[in-house]
């Protein structure tokens, strides 16, 4: 059963990158073993950190909640196995390039003892909606694309509006990253299972699941486990392998042909996108009551011996898991979370793998070269953008620190792909330099809130001022007014008055 | 050449003579133009500029008696955007400050409301005997609370 | 284990600015050995001092600037204005004249606006225009084509030589002698005298479109610029741009009144009009940047090459259209802002 590649929108720009795949997909996913120790960070999500629920010595089962969402937008956190709770303190984190941020640190006691669980509903149509989002909430799952928003409140906000598409994103089009591909591979019908989740909470009759037209194994299985279900709601389809097809805007346009407006979402224009992952997650706490507590991670890139993919608990450190893979090559000079355009760097292997850890890359310093040149304005960075900016006149106007232009110019919408460094024969860091110019736009905005609210409130001091005088003078002239009214012999009884009282003193 | 000569020259004469009445006639926007002044000026009302408030020294910098360099709270980038503005040249800053905010030592404070009086912007709160406090989120660091203070318990902190 | 910090991405760029230049060296070759096979050494000369001066003049301007020389020298782009100037000059002209041109070119018209990437105008062309203006006489000095039926005495490699380096022609010969007409000149005066196109065409220098000789130089010009297209090192918008903006008013006028309007073939063919679409005019940094700029800078100047060719007083165009186009730059650019994909399109953020 192939899947149409017709009926798509247009993209424009991006690139074709050669994608370093094969020698992490040539071996299904392997499970690392559970680790001595897991270091759990409090905050694995966007939003307002949660909340621990559990203490220090507390014995803990695997799939507990050991810290609950706390705020409007959070999401909890399970344990990953079962042990003691031996400490809850700062732990160099991801999120943070390596700097600390509070974990929750188990020893685990290698029983692996789950939780016992109430018997949940598993049968879906019993379940309304508004229940089914407070239940996958619980579950602790976020977007497991990498942006690690929680799910519940991302269903929760798209139920405002209109939905018409739930979109699977099965693209990953960054190179190196093949998570996704093995797990379409291996968890074809728990993702589509996930997927009707999805719609019955949503109340959506149509569901893409797009996949990169290179990834014939995902293809495949996608198409076998969708002719089983059977559930003809639930349409297969291919797009071009050019990155960044799969970022959300992208995604939405290519496949529904409509632009997200800027600064809104997928959901303003009836779409919700959901990576598969994420939708493997919903069906393994839904219906096979397991939170989110592991997550399929690619360990790839020159520095690491054994390039694979593999299962890990969430909190198993990253030197852990590189270790299992059979360890780092010679010298390796950066660790990057993430893909090679988009990752982050990180300082230490002894952060902890999180929800939002997609892939592991490893490489060397040399694979980069070239002194950065002025621009010599080729306008090659303006074809490949895929939202269609001018980054040669964004990097004019960042040196220039021009905020006006800079917003005109559609700074804030740059989603930082990475497409305009590749194709720069002058080699000016680009999407560097807009995240620093995004920052000054930030800071400068503030600035101007702070300096009008500071206008607002000395104009308010100025007019209750005016009318405190106002009124003085009112009352002032009301005093004198009833005074003339009574006539000079009530005016020399208060004088006499006055005078008696000084005689008194 | 002589056709061509007098044919410039008509042309400069009837060119110069239109935008002399333009920018004569038509409606200028001075008082729209001190509005968008103001708008760039932070707002702390500090007289640090020599004049009694952001919207005084807007004045003078729309009538040329004021240069757009005397503002330290305002820092070079208010120098920038002045200078975009109005077309005239980056002159540098006289003095450069960095942001602070009052607080007030409360073992000192006998609640006279001398300073709750002076801030422009009532970032101090506190009736007349009562403790006075500076709420921290709205002080633009102007200083104006820190002289009339009879027993000196107001001191500027940096903001990190 | 620490690692070091680096910021995305983490990825090679894949093209660089000295590569681009090379390539675009390397695709002047063929145009460069025609031009030698017909019009002499000369040619060969005129580009060594042209690079000469062009390296030596950016060496010079980087150290007065205090910055690090090798930083432009490693860039080729001087090589690159000092080719293209060397194809814009007859094959016989003294040393000075071409160190004038350039210099001015390298030393005023790109370092003094800020070096590469800064210059409003294309160097090579600014230098040209300073030539016209300083040495016209200099710039008749065309010789004709080796096509062995024309009644003209060659100059050997050694007189070439000796009068690109003293400016003194053999004394057998005058500059009456050898200099010639080029094929623009030929049309031009053959109009305003009054003659028919198909009567100045039975001239023995006029080929099958333009002039014979100047015609191969076109093809391998054409040839150059095709493999830069190929190569993407170029894009297709201005010099598509370029042939449509000359060869539209050309076609129209010649299917008009043929008698008296030259063929498109023939605009095209001759002067640089070939050169100017695949190498002048996309010059990227005085070019427009957004695509539909592109096409509208290209069609100026095309159709600006048309019509100081036919109502100018020059028999040639593209030096002041490329000039011309570059003031426009800014507004083009200005104008034809894409849609970002988002914003509301009619202008203005949502």
């Amino acid at each position: 059963m192939t899947a149409p590649t017709y009926d798509l929108g247009k993209l424009h720009g991006g690139l074709r990158l050669p994608g370093h795949k094969l020698a992490s997909t040539s071996a299904p996913i392997r499970d690392v073993p559970i680790p001595e120790q897991l270091v759990l960070p409090i905050t694995q999500h966007v939003g307002d950190p949660a909340h621990p629920v559990v203490g220090i010595g507390e014995r803990v089962l695997k799939g507990q909640l050991l810290a609950e969402p706390d705020g409007v937008l959070s999401a909890p956190v399970h344990a990953s196995t079962s042990g003691e709770v031996v400490a809850i303190e700062p732990w160099p984190v991801s999120r943070r390039h390596g700097d600390n941020a509070p974990c929750i640190v188990i020893e685990s006691d290698g029983d692996d003892r789950a939780i016992g669980r109430s018997e949940a509903a598993s049968d879906l149509t019993t379940l309304q909606p508004e229940e089914l989002l407070a239940q996958i909430l619980q579950g602790g799952v976020v977007g497991l694309g990498g942006a690690v928003f929680p799910t519940a409140q991302k269903l929760m906000q798209a139920r405002t509006g209109e939905m018409e598409y739930l979109i699977l994103n099965g693209v990953e089009c960054e190179p190196y990253i093949s998570c996704d591909d093995m797990l379409m591979r291996e968890r074809a019908a728990e993702i589509l299972s996930g997927a009707q989740i999805l719609m019955h909470a949503l109340q959506i009759d149509a569901c893409y699941v797009v996949v990169e037209s290179d990834k014939l194994d995902a293809l495949h299985h996608l198409g076998d486990a969708m002719g089983e279900l059977g559930d003809d709601r639930l349409v297969l389809k291919q797009v071009p392998t050019i990155y960044p097809s799969g970022g959300e805007d992208q995604l939405v346009q290519l496949v529904t042909n409509r632009e997200v407006p800027s600064g809104g979402l997928p959901s303003d224009v009836g779409c919700l996108v959901q990576n598969v992952g994420t939708a493997a997650a919903v069906h393994d706490w839904i219906v096979g009551h397991q939170p989110l507590i592991s997550r399929v991670t690619t360990v790839a890139g020159d520095g690491i011996v054994n390039p694979m993919n593999v299962r890990a608990r969430i909190g198993t450190t990253i030197a852990d898991v590189v270790k299992f893979t059979g360890g780092y090559a010679e010298k390796p000079e950066h660790l990057i979370l993430g893909g090679p355009l988009t990752g982050k760097f990180i300082s230490t292997d002894r952060v902890p793998l999180v929800k939002a850890t997609n892939s592991i890359l490893v490489v060397f310093e040399s694979s980069f070269e070239g002194r950065e040149l002025a621009c010599i304005r080729c306008g090659d960075c303006a074809s490949v953008c895929p939202v269609q900016l001018l980054p040669q006149q964004l990097f004019w106007y960042a040196c220039a620190d021009n905020e006006t232009k800079l917003r005109e110019f559609g700074l804030t919408d740059c989603i930082e792909c990475g497409c305009c460094d590749l194709v720069c024969p002058s080699h000016i860091p680009l999407t560097e330099d807009f995240r620093m110019a995004k920052g000054r736009i930030r800071e400068l905005a503030d600035e101007k809130a702070r300096a009008d609210r500071a206008r607002r409130r000395f104009e308010a001091r100025n007019e209750r001022l005016d009318r405190e005088k106002q009124d003085r003078e009112a009352e002032l002239s009301r005093q004198k007014e009833s005074a003339r009214k009574a006539g000079p012999a009530v005016i020399a009884e208060i004088l006499k008055r006055k005078q008696e009282k000084s005689e008194d003193d | 050449m002589w056709t061509a000569v007098f044919t410039i020259a008509l042309i400069a004469l009837v060119a110069g003579l239109g935008l002399s009445f333009a920018s004569r006639r038509l409606p200028s926007d001075a008082s729209d133009l001190v509005e968008q002044v103001n708008e760039l000026l932070p707002q702390t009302q500090c007289a640090q500029c020599g004049y009694p408030g952001c919207r005084p020294y807007a004045n003078a910098i729309v009538d040329g008696s004021a240069g757009i360099n005397l503002c330290p709270p305002g820092g070079d980038s208010t120098v920038q955007r002045l200078a975009t503005l109005l077309g005239k040249d980056v002159i540098p800053l006289v003095e450069h400050v960095e942001t602070s905010v009052a607080v007030i030592d409360e073992t000192l404070c006998i609640g006279c409301v001398h300073c709750r009086n002076a801030c422009p912007v009532d970032a101090i709160v506190g009736a007349q005997h009562f403790m006075h406090t500076i709420i921290e989120s709205e002080c633009t660091g102007c200083e104006l609370c820190v002289a009339p203070c009879p027993v000196d318990c107001i001191s500027m902190k940096a903001l990190t | 284990m620490e690692f070091a910090r680096r910021e995305s991405p983490y990825w090679s760029a894949r093209v660089a600015v000295p590569a681009l230049m090379l390539q675009v060296l390397a695709a002047l070759v063929p145009a460069a050995i025609a031009h030698v096979w017909f019009f002499g050494p000369g040619f060969f000369f005129n580009l060594l001092v042209a690079s000469i001066f062009a390296v030596g003049g950016e060496y010079l301007v980087m150290v007065l600037r205090k910055r690090p020389p090798e930083v432009a020298l490693t860039d080729f782009s001087a090589l690159v204005t000092a080719a293209l100037l060397a194809f814009s000059l007859p094959s016989l002209t003294p040393w000075w004249v071409t160190a004038t041109g350039t210099l001015f070119a390298i030393v005023v018209a790109k370092h003094l606006y800020g070096g590469l990437g800064f210059n409003i105008f294309n160097p090579a062309m600014a230098g040209y225009v300073v030539i016209l203006i300083a040495f016209p006489m200099h710039l008749n000095l065309w010789i004709a084509p080796r096509i062995g039926d024309i009644d003209y005495q060659y100059l050997t490699i050694l007189q070439t030589l000796k009068f690109t380096l003293t400016g003194i022609l053999p004394d057998t010969l005058g500059f009456d002698a050898v200099s010639r007409a080029t094929p623009l000149d030929v049309m031009k005066s053959g109009l305003n005298g009054m003659r028919t196109v198909s009567e100045i065409r039975t001239n023995p220098i006029m080929g099958d479109f333009g002039g014979r000789g100047w015609e191969w130089i076109g093809n391998f010009l054409a040839i150059g610029g095709f493999w830069l297209l190929i190569k993407k090192i170029i894009r297709w918008h201005i010099p598509v741009g370029v042939g449509i903006g000359l060869l539209l008013p050309a076609g129209i006028m010649y299917l008009v009144e043929p008698g008296t309007n030259p063929s498109p073939g023939f605009h095209l063919f001759s002067g640089a009009a070939i050169l100017c679409a695949f190498f002048i005019a996309t010059d990227p940094v005085s070019a427009a940047t957004s695509t539909r700029g592109r096409l509208i800078f290209g069609f100026g100047m095309g159709f600006l090459i048309y019509c100081i060719r036919t109502w100018g007083s020059y028999a040639d165009g593209v030096a002041f259209a490329v000039l011309i186009m570059n003031m426009a730059v800014p507004a083009i650019d200005y104008l034809t802002k894409p849609h970002i994909v988002g914003h509301s399109r009619r202008g203005g953020s949502p």
